[in-house]
């Protein structure tokens, strides 16, 4: 090399050593900037929520005088079912702050517990009507406000907008009294959907989720495998053999709410499916995750080497009996990881469910694959919508239980991969 | 008998006919001296037979399911005198949902008039009958099936390649589905799609620069018309997704280009899948990230500085779809840079390239079809996106290339149309159809051409 | 290496069985060997390279057991040995393409016209533009051939001007003797030409950037008999500008081009002479063996 060329060369590497630097140092950014993104959006979500499995509950000593809700016949079935039950709580208030006689001073001392907490009463006098007459000490859900006001008092950082001063002098009384309290939120998993925050809880959106996903695995997995295992090893190579393949390319790309207008025009107004259903909402899933099933499924067909399928072949078994008996048990562990992942993919989605009426706001929680039924995300999406406050935290909430379910599934695919796959 | 409890009836009718004709072919054997004197192993005869029984009755009783409505349908509004039966399609359509209401039991029948409760009477009593003559035919057909299956068995009769020729058109029809579902999303936006242009033209909708879908519920509305200009649409979609874009195309590709090249195994063991996770987080999450963290922090930065940043501003909602879409990009840019040959990589190096020049000289040139692939994968699923925009974007048809104004997208306004209350045949309705198909057949090309140019990337390395 | 994979390597198709147990022996003995002393002339006068006590490791398996030797200013020396015996990995030291490979630690020294390559101060960049390689499998970059060869000069700034590059791009085409068949094609891609053509249109990427020493890995093994011979009259050609040195699988074509042959037998250096007297009376038994055909 001639002194010349090794001159330039010389001179120009410090320019290039530092341009290696900075364009290493971009892609450091671009991996700190997207793991940020993930600790940001968890940490985000952790916070806003975490409160929301501990709820602020009130101690009260409750009379179950049947004077007290207005009924004369605690065996009158009617009048029970008309009974103005939240008065047990109102009276117990009452008792416990005598000083408060003024009417408008009096509703906002009642609106310290939840209003819900009149169907409890109902609910357990129903059950067991042995405890009319007598007293009990319990713990009654207060009210979203309250809740959100003990929360960020106890942070020291308190939002009190939606209190009056009465109410916060009460709230302190009652602290110092030791009648004030955060306890875990049962409620949270027991109850569907509600207009007031406290009482609502997410069991419904956790069953319909269950239903619907149930009926989409049953539906898609099957026919996933079977096209995947047409396609691998029957599909003779032609022009309809290829459209298949494009087409079903494509569908793993078409936006999901296509597949809600399909549910819409074909499902409900072509076939008559009632709207807001898990069976709905499942055919729409399955439909939506078979593409992905069926390009996994293809996958793992593809990894068992064809020398198994030769030998099979060899001691004369049929193409049939050869892919029963060795590429089907072979490629099972790949096939159901990516039915978990499809079904992850299918437990997070929302837009297509929008689409077929699975927003409706239901309160009962369904007892079967036909009942009017909302899933996780879309009740996420509902509480999103509510203009209280609480509901942020409530929201936040059914994500963190959301996130959990799809980790426990991505652990679960993750682990079937490592364990049952082979590698040839 | 209820549908459900019929098939499950019909599954222990084809469990009793594969025993019945396994049994029978194994006694057949053993008359002539062994299995080995049949045409096909015992089971197969079984299998033959529950196919031959459960394919043609199951068939059946769903063709007749999807059929027995309409015609129930027909039959019941026969009878209701001509002046109660409603012209317009939603009018009738409610009244139906009536009659089925009342036949069912879930409004009282007290308070209805008399035809009404007729009616319902009357289409009770037919989906009794429905009920009934499907249960006993589909038993009937079962019972004549399982019964010829049985006396099909002879050690001459061949049952393996049946039922195996029977099994692999099932699965071929499996395979089909996708191509079913294709079928069916044209159809469903199609055919809405043409109705709405009956009423609104092509010209207006594609190039029409306002959107304002509220029409009048009562014809002596003012101001109700409604237009149905989607150009404020279509401009938010690109304005987001292009946000979302100027986001994950660098940190996606920078990110991939790190860990493929630079990053050693444990540092990409673990950044890979933890930026994976990312993928993995529902959209309804990031909607909510966006809405409820991402816009009130920007809104309050654009107040600090002086800025009048919308709190439902495209940046917050193409922001966050941006984070969505970083594992996206990464992924796919990570598998074609992996895939362009290390040889390529030594002769670069050899000839005193630096690492840096090396990937910007020949790795990315050579990866990039495939990069391009998947960056037009990236914004097909970008103007798909739904959850995000609808609960963080506007609702609002603002015609406007800002991206600190609230604009709105074309899954915005499908949600908003279709959710709620609506009658079908509406032009806001049909509306939502005609974007849904705008949407459908710009994200079909897109992925073609991406499907295309990764494919052939593919092959050129393999 | 295990000994069960040792006996693999050695094929006894047709041999003495007895010879064929006395090879085993001496590589036996070479195993177990501490320290053991390369036969010949491995070291020169006149040296342009110098390698001196080098080890090379993958992780804690060793690849190059304490290498001694020297390379010669203009001469073409070829490195031949059974598969995996480390002669590609040795190659590879002289213009720390080593690097690249995470697990790969070298220890020694390693001298060009008495500057340590494994200098940490060293910067890797103008090495590898002195010493210039070209791969087992014909390598060009997905782009226009005249690109392919402007590279190098492009990366380094060799030239100054547009004039001066096409002279530059010219010149090494002619060099590595494919001008004829590429000047009227040179902007259509270099993935377009026939393999012998893409292993000359890498080996005038490489002398694009004139470098001193040449390095030559197996550069025929993909390659047909015809197009071998153009590349082995190339590489008589270029041994009077450039230093090489050249891994081959084949013997004949090692007994073709080179002036000094070095034999590598499970990563260590047992032998270097003049190439005639290497294939007509090797000193070392393994050395015999190999050329003989004994083992793979």
């Amino acid at each position: 090399m001639s002194k010349d060329n090794r001159k330039k060369i010389r001179e120009s590497l410090a320019k290039r050593n530092r341009s290696e630097r900075h364009f290493q140092w971009f892609g450091k950014l671009g991996v700190i900037l997207g793991l940020a993104a993930v600790v940001l959006l968890f940490v985000d979500i952790i916070s806003k929520g975490s409160g929301a499995f501990r709820a602020t509950y009130i101690q009260l000593e409750i009379e179950y005088d049947p004077d007290a809700i207005g009924v004369l016949d605690v065996n009158d079935t009617e009048e029970l079912i008309f009974a103005n039950w939240q008065n047990f709580a109102k009276k117990s208030l009452r008792d416990l702050f005598p000083e408060v006689t003024k009417r408008g001073e009096k509703r906002k001392l009642n609106n310290l517990v939840s209003e819900g907490a009149g169907f409890d009463f109902r609910d357990q006098l129903t059950q067991s009507p042995n405890l009319w007459g007598t007293k009990e000490t319990l713990w009654i859900l207060a009210d979203d406000d309250i809740d959100t006001y003990y929360k960020s008092w106890l942070d020291d950082d308190p939002f009190s907008a939606r209190l009056t001063s009465e109410q916060i002098k009460w709230i302190d009384q009652l602290h110092s009294k030791g009648l004030i309290a955060l306890k875990f939120n049962t409620k949270f998993f027991e109850r569907g959907d509600s207009r007031e925050p406290e009482q609502a809880g997410i069991k419904g959106a956790l069953i319909g989720s269950f239903f619907t996903l149930v009926l989409t695995l049953l539906m898609s997995f099957p026919m996933g495998v079977t096209a995947a295992i047409y396609l691998e090893e029957f599909a003779p190579k032609n022009k309809w053999t290829d459209l298949i393949e494009v087409n079903i390319n494509n569908l793993a790309a078409v936006p999901s709410i296509i597949f809600g207008l399909l549910g819409l025009a074909i499902f409900i107004n072509f076939f008559g499916i009632p709207r807001s259903i898990p069976v709905l909402g499942a055919i729409v899933l399955a439909l939506m995750t078979l593409p992905t099933i069926i390009i996994t499924s293809r996958a793992a067909i593809k990894s068992v080497p064809p020398s198994i399928r030769e030998a099979a072949l060899g001691v004369g078994a049929s193409k049939f009996q050869t892919t029963l008996h060795h590429v089907l048990p072979l490629s099972l562990p790949g096939m159901l990881t990516g039915a978990i992942i499809g079904m992850a993919r299918a437990l997070g989605e929302t837009a297509p469910l929008l689409m077929i009426g699975m927003v409706a706001f239901i309160v009962d929680i369904p007892g079967g694959f036909t009942d009017p039924a909302t899933v996780l995300p879309v009740q996420i999406f509902l509480w999103i919508d509510s203009p209280e406050r609480a509901f942020v935290e409530k929201t936040s909430a059914a994500i963190i239980i959301l996130l959990s379910f799809l980790m426990v599934m991505n652990f679960i695919a993750v682990y079937l991969r490592k364990r049952l796959e082979r590698r040839w | 008998m209820q549908t459900s409890t019929l098939v499950l009836f019909l599954f222990v009718i084809a469990v009793f006919a594969f025993y019945s004709s396994q049994n029978r072919s194994i006694s057949i054997a053993g008359k002539l001296g062994g299995i080995r004197k049949l045409s096909s192993l015992p089971s197969y005869y079984g299998t033959y037979s529950v196919l031959l029984t459960l394919v043609p009755v199951l068939l059946f009783i769903s063709l007749w399911i999807s059929l027995d409505q309409l015609v129930i349908e027909r039959l019941v509004v026969e009878k209701i005198p001509k002046e109660y039966v409603p012209l317009n399609t939603s009018d009738y359509q409610l009244m139906i949902n009536k009659i089925m209401s009342i036949s069912g039991g879930i409004i009282k029948n007290d308070s209805v008039p008399s035809w009404q409760l007729d009616a319902a009477v009357r289409m009770r009593q037919l989906s009794v009958i429905s009920q009934w003559s499907i249960t006993c035919l589909s038993i009937f057909m079962a019972s004549i099936l399982v019964y010829w299956g049985f006396r099909r068995v002879s050690e001459n009769f061949n049952a393996r390649p049946v039922v195996e020729t029977i099994m692999e058109r099932m699965l071929l029809a499996s395979a089909c589905i996708a191509i079913f579902t294709t079928i069916g999303i044209i159809f469903s936006v199609l055919f809405e799609s043409i109705q709405f242009f009956r009423k609104v033209p092509l010209f207006d909708f594609i190039f029409g620069l306002e959107w304002s879908p509220q029409t009048a519920i009562r014809e002596d509305q003012v101001g109700s018309s409604g237009s149905f200009g989607a150009v404020p649409l279509f401009v938010g979609t690109i304005l987001i997704s292009l946000v979302a874009m100027v986001i994950a195309v660098p940190i996606g590709l920078m990110s991939a280009i790190y860990l493929a090249e630079y990053a050693n195994t444990s540092v990409r063991a673990f950044a890979k899948p933890t930026l994976e996770i990312l993928a993995g987080i529902p959209t309804v999450v990031y909607g909510f990230f966006a809405a409820i963290t991402v816009a009130p922090v920007l809104r309050d930065f654009g107040e600090s500085v002086g800025l009048d940043i919308a709190s439902e501003s495209a940046l917050a909602a193409g922001a966050v779809m941006g984070i969505m879409i970083i594992p996206f990009i990464s992924s796919i840019a990570d598998d074609v840079i992996s895939a362009v040959p290390q040889s390529m990589r030594d002769g670069s190096l050899a000839m005193g390239a630096t690492h840096s020049e090396t990937v910007k000289r020949v790795v990315i040139p050579a990866a990039l079809p495939g990069i391009v692939g998947g960056i037009l994968l990236a914004i097909s699923r970008a103007i798909g996106e739904t959850m995000i925009v609808v609960m963080a974007a506007g609702l609002a048809a603002n015609l406007s290339i800002n991206p600190l104004d609230a604009v709105t997208t074309v899954t915005v306004q499908i949600v908003t149309l279709l959710t709620g209350d609506q009658e079908f045949d509406s032009a806001k309705t049909l509306a939502a159809f005609a974007l849904g198909l705008m949407l459908f057949v710009v994200t079909l090309m897109l992925n073609i051409f991406a499907l295309q140019i990764v494919k052939k990337y593919r092959e050129q390395y393999e | 290496m295990s000994n069960s994979k040792l006996s693999q390597s050695i094929s006894t198709d047709g041999a003495d069985p007895k010879i064929s147990e006395q090879v085993l022996d001496v590589e036996k003995d070479l195993l177990s060997m501490e320290s053991y002393s390369t036969i010949g002339n491995n070291l020169v006068e006149d040296a342009k390279m110098s390698v001196r006590n080098v080890n090379v490791f993958y992780g804690d398996k060793q690849a190059i057991f304490d290498v001694h030797m020297d390379i010669k200013k203009n001469e073409v020396i070829a490195m031949i040995g059974p598969s995996g015996c480390g002669k590609s990995t040795f190659l590879r030291t002289l213009n720390r393409m080593n690097d690249t490979i995470d697990s790969c630690v070298v220890s020694g020294e390693v001298t060009m016209d008495g500057e340590n390559l494994y200098d940490p101060k060293l910067d890797v960049v103008e090495l590898r533009a002195r010493v210039g390689m070209v791969f087992q499998k014909p390598n060009p970059f997905p782009k226009s051939i005249f690109e392919n060869v402007a590279y190098g000069p492009r990366l380094h700034g060799l030239a100054d001007s547009k004039v001066d590059l096409d002279e530059l791009v010219e010149n090494s085409l002619k060099k590595a003797g494919l001008w004829e068949e590429a000047k009227d094609r040179l902007h259509q891609p270099g993935t377009g030409l026939s393999g012998g053509q893409q292993q000359r249109l890498c080996i005038a990427r490489a002398i694009a950037v004139e470098p001193e020493v040449i390095l030559m890995d197996e550069p025929c093994s993909a390659l047909d008999p015809i197009a071998t011979a153009r590349i082995e009259e190339l590489i008589e050609e270029l041994s009077q500008n450039f230093t090489i040195a050249i891994v081959t699988h084949s013997m004949q074509q090692a007994a073709r081009v080179s002036h000094r042959t070095a034999y590598f037998h499970l990563g260590k250096l047992i032998e270097v002479n003049p190439t005639e007297t290497v294939f007509t009376m090797p000193e070392h038994k393994l050395t015999e063996a190999y050329i003989t055909g004994r083992f793979g």
